[in-house]
């Protein structure tokens, strides 16, 4: 643990640069994310906000710039950032050929997480019935739901969610955005990228706007 | 709230083991596929030179080194190709297990489906085309030996070209010139043996090359994936 700061930020980027096909997506970027916070990153399509998630999370390099987790670099300590991460991208990671609850038995036990109680978990996310059907005969948006029951198991603090709510229906978006108040109360955080309005009230949601450079 | 774990090397290996043993077996095409071409290719060879044993039997081990190679590089695509395309590979470089382990076992399972119905189906083959009776225990010890190297070297170029659109021609051209010390290496041990010599020197080199992937490739993949998904 640290003690440098009297709150310790959950993760923090410092002077941050990412640079895309010889565009400069965004130049100089200093984030500090604390628990309790929910942050939304706004921004026209293209600006890089997929970019900014997946450098948070570890999964690209940052041309230049530096992330953290609990003050320690994120790529040192790859195992431990890892365990306390959990990171949805824009594609659900479902396999077409296993069933709902085999990819979601897959993923909580990738994630050491308990992969007995995911027949369960699928009931939170109206999957209930589904539980054997392949997920190739299964929608788009019930395929991002079987990727999204992670969040009812899940145990880490950090949250990234590139458009959770992509091919969500009203009820589910509601559903989530409870799940996200209660997480941030439990003392983690969210990051997430949506084009929808988050019906949350606006004291608990930090935005972080990109803008496009020239 | 931060959590740490220790987690389960062996566990996060059988884990993966399994899901692709599934989903390969929900998936029979990619099996069939690479199986099936192996046998044409090497029963087409009769066909085109003529029936007699003692060409037949010289050019054998080549003909079934040179198919089972080419039948390794068909399948080696499907390796991470899905998984990249679906998010699935993300999902794993982001698991808190090392990304080695979980390559390790995908390439062991790869293996399994590809090169170990391989190793039962050449004997088989080799009876078409009258193989030495001295070289069926060099074939099969080769073939054992030589098939997971292929498939090691071939998952680092397939690591590299998964974010490439067309990579097909690039992964071919990556992999074969690492195939070929495997190819003169085996075929050699098969010729020798069929003059009754001891081939145990070949197949030492063989060896060496397999447990030499066998340490260095998952390492080598789990960079180059790394690099591709960036």
């Amino acid at each position: 643990m640290s003690i440098t700061n009297s709150i310790p930020s959950l993760i923090s980027a410092n002077n941050l640069t990412c640079i895309r096909e010889d565009r400069i997506l965004f130049e100089s970027l200093d984030i500090e994310i604390n628990a309790g916070d929910i942050v939304q990153i706004e921004g026209p399509n293209g600006v890089g906000k997929t970019s900014l998630l997946r450098i948070l999370a570890g999964l690209s390099e940052p041309f230049e710039g530096k992330v953290y987790f609990d003050n320690k670099l994120i790529n040192r300590n790859r195992e431990l950032f890892h365990q306390n991460l959990l990171y949805l991208g824009h594609l659900p990671g479902v396999k077409g050929e296993m069933s709902a609850q085999e990819n979601l038995a897959f993923n909580l036990a990738l994630h050491g997480l308990d992969f007995e109680t995911a027949e369960q978990t699928l009931q939170e996310v109206n999957l209930l019935g589904f539980e054997d059907a392949l997920a190739s005969h299964l929608s788009a948006g019930q395929h991002r739901r079987i990727a999204l029951a992670r969040l009812w198991q899940s145990k880490a603090p950090i949250w990234i969610l590139d458009e959770p709510f992509t091919a969500i229906d009203k009820l589910g978006v509601k559903k989530l955005e409870k799940l996200f108040l209660q997480h941030v109360k439990q003392g983690g955080c969210v990051i997430l990228t949506t084009h929808q309005d988050l019906s949350l009230p606006d004291e608990q949601v930090k935005k972080i706007v990109l803008t496009y450079q020239f | 709230m931060v959590i740490n774990n220790t987690l389960s090397y062996r566990s996060a290996f059988t884990l993966i083991i399994k899901r692709d043993l599934t989903i390969a077996f929900r998936h029979r095409d990619d099996i069939l596929n690479p199986i099936i071409f192996f046998i044409i290719v090497v029963t087409l060879f009769p066909l085109g030179i003529g029936p007699e044993s003692s060409t037949l039997s010289r050019i054998a081990p080549g003909i079934i080194w040179v198919a089972a190679l080419l039948s390794t590089l068909l399948s080696l695509d499907r390796l991470f190709k899905s998984d990249h395309n679906d998010g699935s590979l993300e999902q794993m470089l982001l698991s808190p297990h090392p990304v080695f382990i979980l390559m390790l076992a995908k390439i062991v399972a790869h293996w399994l489906v590809t090169g170990l119905p391989l190793i039962f189906i050449a004997p088989v083959l080799a009876v078409l085309l009258h193989l030495n009776e001295n070289s069926y225990g060099a074939l099969m010890l080769t073939l054992l030996l030589g098939t997971p190297v292929l498939s090691l070297l071939g998952a680092i170029g397939v690591a590299l070209t998964v974010g490439i659109q067309k990579g097909g021609v690039l992964l071919s051209l990556l992999v074969l010139p690492l195939y070929i010390p495997v190819l003169i290496f085996a075929t050699s041990a098969i010729d020798t043996s069929a003059m009754n010599l001891s081939y145990s020197g070949q197949l030492a080199i063989i060896a060496a090359l397999f447990f030499g992937s066998l340490t260095l490739a998952p390492f080598a993949v789990s960079a180059a994936l790394k690099v591709s998904t960036n």
